[in-house]
């Protein structure tokens, strides 16, 4: 699907990947998270490889795909609880003033289900306010999301960089004007 | 936010999460329960109600309506985690997705083959099955059920991709289930013998250790090969 690709991203930097549809962007992204092995070439994290340190690259990375990873039975409160646990955080915040700064008053407790798509887009996003994972690799992370939500995940953004993580995502937005240091890779379309 | 490296949290999340999933939809639990319970009681009005005759086949039509209520459930094991990405969080959770695995299938089990064992004095009452053997079709299927679930997820990592995974699942996973099968089956006509069936059931538990150890790995490579 590509060749040819290399690139690094820094921490503190973010970063997107560009691209026609079908270009290979959620491909490369799966890649990049350990999910897809790629035939040839490897990624490196923090200088070593992620497959053969994948559990290490794993405590520091968020991924957060077109499928959510959000369980539509689950409320939003059990949904991110699971999360937590999966992940080895231990300590139980407070969930609720978290979930009302995300828009989802009263909603915390009835199934995702019967949320509506940017709602159960923003139950799946919770989880940028509780990791402290270092990169993040979101695929389409806008989609569904009213303006507000997306001023809002910018704002998530900008706090994360500057405290030294890294953001690589997909998005058809346009981020310049809000990261002046936005970095692009462009994938073309190949057959 | 602290962070600690706790198998048994992942597990008792995982586990925890599929129960409460599983209760919350009851039609998963109680639907392979009515099926076991019809495809018995089909049996006596299919081949007359000679009590000598059903009693002799007790053993075979028990363990075979198992067999095939074990496989209602199985479709769905991981076919919403996939779908919905959760199997994703699991992998990049920096646990091995072994251990998740693990759970999945102890949930698996505690909903759909556990019912099944205590319901057996109710299914024996229908078969006419000798007392003297309902010790040993309980704890066969006590054993045995679980070994199921081991296998049978196999079969349901593999599939999880295909659309239509269904049959092909019960193909790959039908003949798998011959080796319970005999030995189960074996057990009980033993016992109802009056003989000691203790070599089947060591068996059996040999079949399910070997399983527990070997199994979630080979379940968590396929289902990492049917997300890639």
């Amino acid at each position: 699907m590509f060749a040819d690709l290399n690139f690094s991203l820094k921490s503190g930097q973010i970063m997107q990947l560009a691209g026609p549809n079908g270009a290979g962007k959620t491909s490369l992204l799966r890649i990049i998270a350990g999910f897809s092995v790629p035939d040839e070439g490897e990624i490196l994290f923090q200088g070593q490889s992620i497959t053969k340190y994948y559990e290490e690259y794993a405590q520091e990375l968020l991924f957060i795909g077109h499928k959510t990873g959000v369980n539509v039975q689950l409320s939003a409160i059990e949904n991110a609880r699971f999360w937590l646990s999966i992940n080895g955080y231990t300590n139980n915040p407070d969930l609720y003033p978290l979930l009302a700064k995300l828009g989802l008053v009263g909603l915390e407790d009835i199934p995702v289900r019967m949320l509506s798509a940017g709602q159960q887009r923003r139950v799946a996003l919770v989880r940028l306010w509780l990791s402290n994972a270092k990169l993040w690799i979101l695929d389409e992370p806008f989609t569904a999301l009213d303006k507000s939500g997306v001023a809002f995940l910018q704002q998530r953004f900008t706090e994360h960089l500057n405290s030294n993580g890294a953001i690589l995502l997909t998005t058809h937005q346009d981020l310049t004007t809000h990261f002046s240091n936005l970095q692009t890779v462009t994938l073309e379309y190949r057959h | 936010m602290t962070r600690q490296h706790s198998y048994w949290l992942l597990f008792s999340a995982v586990f925890s999460k599929d129960v409460k999933l599983a209760f919350r939809q009851r039609a998963e639990i109680v639907n392979p329960i009515i099926f076991f319970l019809i495809v018995i009681s089909l049996f006596p009005l299919a081949i007359g109600p000679e009590p000598g005759l059903l009693a002799r086949m007790a053993p075979g039509i028990i363990w075979v309506a198992a067999l095939l209520s074990t496989m209602l459930g199985l479709d769905k094991l991981f076919r919403d985690d996939f779908n919905d990405g959760s199997l994703e969080q699991l992998i990049a959770s920096s646990y091995p997705l072994s251990l998740s695995v693990l759970a999945k299938v102890a949930a698996h089990w505690v909903v759909t083959g556990l019912p099944l064992v205590f319901m057996t004095p109710l299914f024996a009452l229908l078969l006419n099955l000798e007392s003297a053997a309902l010790m040993a079709t309980v704890l066969t299927l006590l054993l045995g059920t679980a070994l199921l679930s081991f296998i049978g997820a196999i079969g349901a990592a593999l599939t999880v991709g295909l659309q239509k995974g269904g049959i092909l699942m019960s193909l790959l996973v039908l003949p798998l289930y011959i080796p319970v099968l005999i030995f189960a089956t074996s057990a009980i006509d033993t016992s109802s013998m009056s003989l000691d069936y203790s070599g089947q059931l060591a068996i059996l538990g040999a079949m399910l250790l070997v399983a527990i150890i070997s199994a979630p790995i080979a379940i968590s490579s396929a289902l990492k090969v049917s997300i890639s």
